[in-house]
């Protein structure tokens, strides 16, 4: 089974953090992934940019309306994520309780359903 | 015994070891539900002519994979699920038929069912119900009135719940060692839930619920033979066969509650009693870091060999719960710590104990600190603040018997 590891995090928090602890936190998720690529789990995963780079769409009655940002203003936001393959959903968690992030932040496990047909 | 009787009386029995070892081989709970009503159905019908069968257990399992299958193969066009089925059902007539296992084998499913249903994936009021439905077999409408809920509302709570086993794949297996403690924590929570609704309920006419005392403690004692010598488990039976003890003497004919003060000991249940204090005494010599439901079975088991009130080891309890607080520091223990103190510092230093604990916002409105706020302050002959404490207590105590109890002791104070 695939699970989405959705990674939340104050980003306020995030932006301000010094040099030398972002490199730590860079080096933490590369050590982190490389395991997982190592472990067989790993299918994909990126960091997102700022949600102030975000916009949102939705159309309705045929038009697109584009708003700028999130739809809702949120203590902690999506800042990244890692698609994983898992053999149950205690193997997804400890993947995700892993994750550097969640030491501070939260990770949401979704399932994903398996492709249609 | 008639031959329906004893049909019965397997059914009773069975019911929960077949339904767990179905979830397993069929891989789904509302299946293997399905599967176990078929199979009970056949054997009320081919077990009147044919005779019960030697091993009852394996005949209704395997009817019941054999039933399933069945099933699948008539619903089903999807190719991989008949064979999934299959490779089950092959799987089935390998391990049903080895007697000698027996017990293992299906003492290893019912221990799966519960990890399952008391997975923290789940919310605890879905592992509550999924416990009561799936472990010990409660109707849906008995869960629902135990939690005065509506039953569809359980009944959906019930779905979602076995939607998420499914759909997050959620295992159907006992956790490995290095989760196990923490999940055995997670399923004495559900265990001691189900004990303290039935113990003291939340709200209604009734002081307890007696039906759910009897399922949590027979949950208990099922996990604690099959995870035999763990601290914790043994613990927890211990504190509740011996508040379970006292079930005769805590309400009078009338309905009303009685104090453990003036409960009448010898309605104490010396069966419970006796059991209770062997395991206490079990789970302290086990090791392990000390649970702290055994600490509680601790100080329940000095009340426990105490003929009275006042021959009670209050100094013992008083450390027992100082003790406790440590482990578990919450504000009902803070609260029973309190009452231990006035018992043998006075109502006084009680009294600034519990003056301290309500306030702090979380608890101002625990009615069961007005109570005692107002017990200590009769004592110390404080009456107009004791009958307003009482009065406070009364306007948020939802039990009837509780609020009578509380109604009569304003009475009192009015009566001078």
């Amino acid at each position: 089974m695939n699970y989405l590891l959705l990674i939340y995090a104050n980003e306020a928090q995030t932006t301000a953090m010094g040099a030398a602890a972002l490199t730590a936190m860079t080096q933490e998720y590369t050590e982190f992934t490389k395991g997982i690529i190592q472990a067989g789990q790993f299918k994909a995963g990126d960091r997102l940019k700022p949600v102030s780079t975000a916009s949102t769409v939705r159309v309705r009655n045929g038009k697109t309306a584009i708003t700028d940002g999130p739809f809702a203003e949120t203590r902690e936001q999506l800042g990244g994520y890692y698609l994983v393959e898992a053999k149950s959903l205690d193997e997804a968690i400890s993947i995700a309780a892993r994750i550097p992030g969640a030491k501070h932040g939260s990770i949401e496990v979704r399932p994903i359903w398996p492709p249609a047909g | 015994m008639t031959a329906n009787e004893a049909m019965d009386e397997i059914f009773r029995r069975e019911a929960g070891r077949v339904l767990a070892t179905l979830i397993r081989l069929l891989g789904d709970f509302d299946r293997a539900e399905e599967a176990r009503q078929d199979a009970f159905a056949a054997a009320i019908e081919q077990w009147p002519s044919g005779g019960i069968p030697a091993n009852p257990r394996a005949w209704l399992v395997s009817a019941g994979r054999n039933k399933a299958v069945d099933r699948v193969r008539r619903e089903a066009t999807f190719h991989g699920k008949v064979l999934n089925l299959e490779r089950a059902s092959a799987q089935a007539d390998a391990e049903v038929f080895l007697d000698e296992e027996d017990e293992a084998v299906f003492g290893d499913d019912r221990l799966r069912l519960i990890f399952t249903c008391c997975h923290p994936a789940l919310s605890s009021d879905a592992q509550i119900a999924l416990t009561l439905r799936e472990v010990c077999g409660l109707s849906t409408q008995a869960v629902s009135r135990a939690f005065l809920v509506g039953e569809e509302t359980m009944a959906q709570r019930l779905v979602r719940a076995k939607k998420k086993i499914r759909e997050a794949a959620i295992p159907y297996e006992t956790p490995p060692p290095e989760l196990l403690d923490g999940r055995i924590d997670g399923v004495l929570a559900v265990i001691y839930s189900v004990f303290t609704e039935g113990y003291a309920v939340t709200s209604g006419p009734k002081l307890m619920n007696e039906a759910l005392c009897d399922e949590a403690i027979r949950l208990g004692r099922l996990v604690n033979a099959l995870l035999p010598g763990n601290p914790a488990i043994t613990g927890l039976l211990a504190l509740m066969l011996l508040h379970d003890a006292r079930r005769r003497a805590r309400v009078s004919d009338a309905g009303n509650v009685i104090l453990l003060e003036n409960q009448e000991r010898g309605l104490w249940n010396q069966a419970e009693i006796a059991e209770g204090l062997a395991l206490v005494e079990e789970s302290l010599r086990l090791p392990g870091p000390v649970s702290p439901y055994t600490v509680q079975a601790a100080i329940a088991a000095v009340h426990a060999r105490a003929p009275d009130k006042d021959s009670t080891d209050w100094r013992q309890i008083v450390g027992l719960y100082e003790v406790l607080l440590r482990l578990q520091p919450t504000p009902v223990i803070e609260l029973n710590h309190a009452v231990a103190v006035s018992m043998v510092d006075g109502a006084g230093r009680a009294l600034d104990l519990v003056e301290s604990l309500a306030a702090r916002a979380e608890v101002k409105d625990y009615h069961l600190l007005n109570v005692v706020r107002g017990s200590f302050l009769q004592r110390l002959e404080r009456t107009a603040e004791a009958r307003e404490a009482y009065q406070r207590a009364l306007a948020e105590a939802r039990v009837e018997p509780e609020r009578r109890l509380i109604a009569a002791w304003i009475a009192q104070i009015d009566a001078g």
